[in-house]
């Protein structure tokens, strides 16, 4: 995108050729602080300040990672708690997303839906799971359940708040053009509660990675989640640190997507208001 | 001539949610815009020019009274009507492209015989070059070009203006009455251009109907009857300031009454 003609906010701010950029800047300091930090924990370690049975050390974890990736031993936790993820979260996303479309459109489809969503974001989903459990056995459906019913939640009250906040100008032009139901529903809702859809989405990625985790911790046979139960049980703790850490590139590789996708929809918006 | 536009007594009455009373918007307001002919409505602030407009848009419906166009009846927007609307009314997640072939889009026309019509109407308001731009990228000029392409491209029988250079600053406005003067010379099209802006209302059109204060009665109907084409120069005709001077007058007469009220 070339030139922008308006928007001052991001232009106009003088750089001196010595300072480094903005985003070197943070990158700098981000890494220097995660080194930083990595090394003092293993240093309290080797000192034998703290036994490595309680904060375990980067060294062991690496070590951990090394041999499970090694062996291959991980790959069916991983495999059965990403299943675990993607089927409970797409299904939330497609449920969620039109349902939020809805009950913004439609009042009585609010009314009536309203206090059941408002109601099931008020208690925590986990709270579900010996239902679920009780319902759906412990295998992966009860935790699809349990993801699907973490993540729906957030997706359709943010895509609901989206719609509540178009702006009726637009609605009105779409009107005067003759648009159907349909067409304003894809062309005028939809590109406008982007921002809202996204923030739901990344909020509900947090919900599903939690349904993952609390469920496989609760009751499970496989999956990242009973291997931490276990390691925790035995007192393993580099490998219940091993598994915090999967779940942790998991929430971060999830958010990079969702952030990539949310950049391609949004290109429309101004830059430079945001830091 | 034939006879483009009719508006037959139209009227809008509507609860007010406040007094619980009825507020009269519009009262018995007939006029009739010939064929290729351009009018403008110019009338006090608060005077229902632009909910008039809407009502011939078929977005409000009237109360009272009928609109023709071509004849028949207008109950609900159409393709044979198409509204240039006041600023930001651009979707600003759309390109230039993206808002023009819109209405199109709504019609059901093939996409690509919508992009090779909206190329068409592009480069005609001058934004050849732009079409992948986003509206935040455009100046407000550029914007209500885009709006006029949008407009256009459906080749309506009647083009709806909707105050579309209020927002911009006098110096683009003046260009800009200027330039759509020789689109609308060159497109043929009949117009019907809602203004608060009386110099506006002269400089283009061939006949400047009067609205009165609330409810919005046709007070009188002036014909302009300055050569065309036009340029900005006859702005500063002795004609074109008598023209002023008494359109002036007729609106001073209806804000008369409630400057009084107020004060």
């Amino acid at each position: 995108m070339s030139a922008p003609m308006s928007m001052g906010l991001s232009k106009a701010r003088p750089m001196p050729s010595v300072r480094l950029s903005e985003r070197a800047q943070r990158q700098l300091v981000g890494a220097g602080t995660v080194v930083a930090l990595l090394l003092l924990w293993e240093g309290v370690v080797a000192s034998g300040l703290v036994d490595p049975l309680y904060i375990s050390s980067p060294s062991r974890i690496l070590r951990v990672a090394i041999d499970q990736f090694g062996s291959g031993a991980i790959w069916p936790d991983i495999r059965v708690s990403s299943i675990e993820f993607l089927v409970g979260y797409v299904a939330a996303i497609l449920v969620g997303i039109p349902l939020g479309l809805m009950i913004g459109w439609s009042r009585r489809l609010n009314y009536l839906l309203g206090p059941f969503i408002d109601i099931l974001n008020a208690v925590p989903r986990v709270t579900f799971l010996p239902l679920l459990i009780l319902w759906f056995g412990i295998g992966m459906n009860s935790k699809f359940a349990v993801v699907f019913m973490g993540a729906v939640i957030p997706i359709v009250i943010a895509t609901h708040a989206g719609v509540r906040a178009n702006e009726a100008r637009f609605i009105r032009v779409a009107r005067s053009f003759s648009a159907s139901e349909w067409k304003i529903m894809t062309a005028i809702i939809l590109p406008g509660t982007v921002p809202f859809l996204f923030a739901g989405l990344k909020y509900g990625a947090g919900r599903a990675l939690l349904g993952v985790v609390v469920g496989e911790i609760y009751a499970s046979t496989a999956g990242v989640g009973h291997m931490i139960v276990e390691a925790g049980n035995l007192f393993d703790t580099d490998t219940v640190f091993f598994g915090v850490l999967l779940f942790m590139a998991a929430g971060v590789a999830v958010t990079t997507i969702l952030n990539r996708i949310e950049r391609h929809f949004d290109a429309w918006r101004p830059r430079g208001l945001a830091q | 001539m034939t006879i483009k536009l009719e508006a037959h007594r139209i009227g809008l009455e509507y609860g007010d949610p406040e007094s619980d009373g009825r507020l009269v918007a519009l009262n018995d307001v007939s006029l009739s815009i010939h064929e290729n002919e351009f009018v403008s409505i110019v009338g006090p602030s608060g005077c229902g020019k632009t909910t008039f407009l809407s009502i011939v848009d078929g977005l409000i419906r009237a109360t009272a009274g009928q609109i023709l166009l071509g004849g028949t009846p207008v109950s609900e927007p159409g393709p044979d009507r198409a509204v240039v609307f006041q600023d930001s009314s651009l979707l600003p997640w759309r390109t230039v492209l993206g808002n023009v072939v819109f209405g199109l889009e709504c019609i059901g026309v093939r996409p690509s015989e919508a992009r090779e019509r909206a190329a068409h109407y592009i480069e005609m308001v001058g934004l050849r070059g732009f079409e992948n731009r986003y509206s935040y990228q455009l100046s407000g000029g550029m914007q209500q070009r885009v709006n006029l392409a949008r407009a256009l491209v459906m080749d309506p029988q009647i083009l709806l203006m909707d105050e579309p250079f209020a927002a911009l600053d006098a110096q683009t406005r003046e260009l800009m009455q200027e330039e759509l003067l020789n689109i609308w010379q060159a497109s043929g099209k009949t117009v019907l251009f809602i203004t608060h802006q009386i110099d506006e209302a002269i400089f283009l059109s061939d006949r400047v109907i009067v609205f009165s204060a609330r409810p919005g009665r046709v007070k009188e109907s002036v014909d302009i009857e300055l050569d065309r084409p036009r340029s900005l120069k006859l702005k500063r005709d002795p004609r074109f300031h008598a023209y002023e001077d008494r359109i002036w007058s007729l609106i001073q007469e209806e804000e008369k009454p409630r400057a009084k009220a107020a004060g």
